[in-house]
């Protein structure tokens, strides 16, 4: 339990909490980045360094981009904009979250198993090992993500393209926002 | 209270509020954040748990994190195409109002 | 009489480091790697915010020369202090925000722009041992800081709720996350021949010698193609011209920045400026050697004036593209990132592995892998010439 990662853990919980709580959509996308980048120091606490740089790449710099984009993109008229924020069931899931989390943390702190102390040395971990064990242990899972996210990335243009029929003057410009 | 404990408390609580996002929010996109959230707590678990293991040297925890951002960059992609091609369709990405296969 | 040589040119290059320890070793042991990354810090933000300013004046004068005219020259001597009077200007110049504005999101913007511009800095070196942290992961952090950039952005289009920065932010992060994947690209083919990600690393790849010539990446085929096309790409990762579409001033006046005024105005000019320089030190450091000499004769010039003296070659380059091409369209700019870059990006990454297993001498792995990229490239040039259909252009709006 050190200062930062009681720092970073508010950070976090404040940026996840405004990110779902907030009115404004691009709000609520700002706040969840700052919920990712306290996420990646974490990792980075963590003796994580690859996995927290990846993070910053993937969620800050392609996931909260792409979904400010299709914010923008499906801005509706200003009559919409003021519309209830949440859903008509709001209570059951808010009810079925807290229990959730009640179940999980219930299980976190009746756990008696022992773990390694904080001051265990931190793991050694280079980029090069990371790269072997990808290359040579978890190469067929790694094939199959490059399998995916090309199948992601082609099924993803082929949703976000319009349709043929539309005026084929939009299409080359939606097609590069889309990826 | 160990370290690791404080970890998984902590992406516990951030699990609970994305799927209370997830299951409260009106706008898709954010609905769509919401289980980025979740993912992202399921990924603190995973490097939690490889930090305080026994076999840290094993990088399980770093490599199913690796895949599991990965998977939710994917998603993302996958989930905000069909978004916007809801969107095209109903002229709304609120979800209280598309429901026509409700019976 | 050599030794002494040596000695003195041991010196010249290492001045700065052996400053930094003889200030640090007076100090606590325990204050002693805090003040150490200060110092760090702070030369690090001090030189290339001096250097922000150098290229300005550059840029006006070079650009005043290229198109036939002075450029500054009223401020101190040939108007070298124009940067100051610069400063001073937007200083005390209104700080204008938009009452239609998202206070909070428009006054952190340039913040954030301007932190995540800096950050990249930590990883590149600047010199022999001259780096703030070598970093294991180091490129990955670079862009990793980079992709930060682009919220910055956006954040200042939207918040100003003005339909042409909002416009010019759209563009701009269209722009950059398309131009991102070949960038990251091109420098993969380095991190593979290198097997690094640590910048100090693949630079001490670079700095061996064989008879006199350097093992600069950029002397290999697609080293040289690698280095081309990442430049082009980073052109378009700091927005300049001719891919200065996000602030055309013609179509939508200064892009995602124009509700900005006073000093938020210059830190976002900054913020360009910064990533411009910090993309043109990781292609030094990627593809030129990073401090290294060309050739092993030189290598009593101090490493560190070796990559001022490349950073400031590159920055001339940049403002001699500016002065030379006109800008894009947004589907010409579309169009050669994922026609043209990203293939040849993927290409290139071929022919790097190739390089390794091509057998014979030298002059026959170039003809191989040069082969390898410059039929494809005339080929790929060629299909995409031919798919336009030259034609009179019927114009809808402007009858």
């Amino acid at each position: 339990m050190t200062i930062l990662f009681l720092i970073l853990a508010v950070l976090a919980i404040v940026g996840a909490s405004a990110a779902m709580a907030f009115r404004s959509a691009v709000h609520a996308i700002l706040a969840l980045a700052l919920a990712f980048v306290s996420l990646a120091i974490l990792y980075l606490s963590l003796d994580a360094q690859f996995v927290g740089f990846t993070q910053i790449i993937v969620y800050v710099g392609a996931v909260a981009i792409l979904a400010v984009f299709a914010i923008m993109m499906t801005r509706s008229d200003s009559a919409h904009h003021h519309t209830e924020v949440f859903s008509k069931s709001w209570l059951t899931g808010l009810v079925l979250a807290g229990g959730v989390f009640t179940v999980l943390a219930w299980a976190v702190l009746g756990d008696k198993t022992q773990h390694a102390a904080a001051d265990a040395p931190a793991p050694v971990t280079t980029v090069t090992q990371i790269g072997e064990a990808l290359m040579q242990r978890y190469a067929f899972p790694l094939e199959i993500m490059g399998l995916l996210l090309t199948a992601a990335l082609i099924g993803a243009v082929v949703l976000a393209m319009p349709l043929l029929s539309n005026k084929s003057g939009a299409k080359s410009v939606t097609k590069g926002d889309a990826r | 209270m160990t370290p690791l404990n404080g970890y998984l408390l902590l992406a516990a609580f951030l699990f609970s509020i994305g799927l209370a996002g997830a299951l409260t929010r009106r706008n898709a996109i954010l609905v769509l954040a919401g289980i980025e959230l979740m993912l992202n707590a399921a990924n603190l678990n995973f490097i939690a748990f490889w930090r305080y293991g026994t076999h840290p040297e094993a990088l399980t925890g770093t490599m199913f994190a690796i895949f599991s951002i990965s998977i939710a960059a994917a998603e993302a992609a996958v989930g905000l195409g069909l978004i916007l091609a809801v969107y095209r369709h109903f002229k709304t990405t609120d979800l209280d109002e598309i429901d026509s296969l409700k019976g | 009489m050599a030794s002494m040589n040596t000695g003195i040119v041991e010196q010249a290059d290492q001045i700065f480091v052996v400053l930094k320890g003889a200030v640090v070793s007076h100090l606590p042991t325990i204050l002693q790697p805090l003040v150490s990354a200060i110092i760090s810090v702070i030369a690090v933000v001090a030189v290339f915010a001096g250097l922000f300013a150098l290229t300005t004046v550059f840029e006006r004068k070079g650009l005043g020369r290229m198109q036939n005219r002075l450029g500054p020259n009223r401020v101190g001597p040939f108007g070298f202090f124009q940067p100051a009077a610069d400063g001073i200007k937007s200083l005390t110049k209104e700080d204008l925000v938009p009452r239609a504005a998202d206070k909070i999101v428009h006054f952190l913007a340039p913040v954030v722009l301007v932190a995540a511009s800096f950050l990249g800095y930590a990883v590149l070196p600047v010199g022999r041992n001259m780096v703030v942290t070598n970093l294991d992961a180091g490129v990955l952090y670079f862009f990793a800081a980079g992709s930060m950039v682009e919220l910055g952005v956006f954040m200042a289009g939207w918040s100003s709720h003005s339909k042409y920065s909002l416009l010019g932010a759209m563009r701009a992060v269209a722009q950059m996350i398309s131009y991102e994947v070949p960038l990251v690209l091109a420098s993969i083919s380095v991190i593979m021949t290198a097997g690094s990600l640590s910048t100090v690393d693949i630079v001490a790849k670079q700095a061996q010698y064989t008879g006199t010539i350097a093992h600069w990446y950029v002397f290999t085929p697609w080293g040289f193609a690698g280095f081309i096309l990442f430049m082009i790409a980073a052109t378009a990762e700091s927005n300049r011209c001719p891919f200065d579409l996000p602030e055309g001033e013609s179509e939508i006046i200064a892009g995602y920045f124009i509700e900005y005024s006073g000093f938020k105005f210059a830190l976002f000019f900054a913020g360009e400026y910064l990533g411009m320089l910090a993309t043109s030190a990781l292609a030094i450091t990627l593809f030129l050697g990073g401090w290294s000499a060309p050739f092993s004769f030189l290598a009593w010039v101090p490493s560190w004036i070796w990559f001022f003296a490349k950073l400031l070659t590159l920055i001339f380059c940049f403002i001699w593209v500016r002065g030379t091409l006109p800008r894009l369209r947004m589907d010409q700019l579309m169009g050669l990132a994922w026609k043209f870059m990203l293939p040849m990006t993927i290409l290139n990454l071929f022919v790097a592995a190739a390089w390794r297993f091509v057998p014979g001498g030298l002059p026959v792995r170039w003809f191989v892998c040069a082969a390898m990229l410059v039929i494809p490239f005339a080929l790929l040039s060629r299909g995409l010439r031919s798919e336009k259909k030259l034609q009179t252009r019927t114009y809808r709006f402007a009858e």
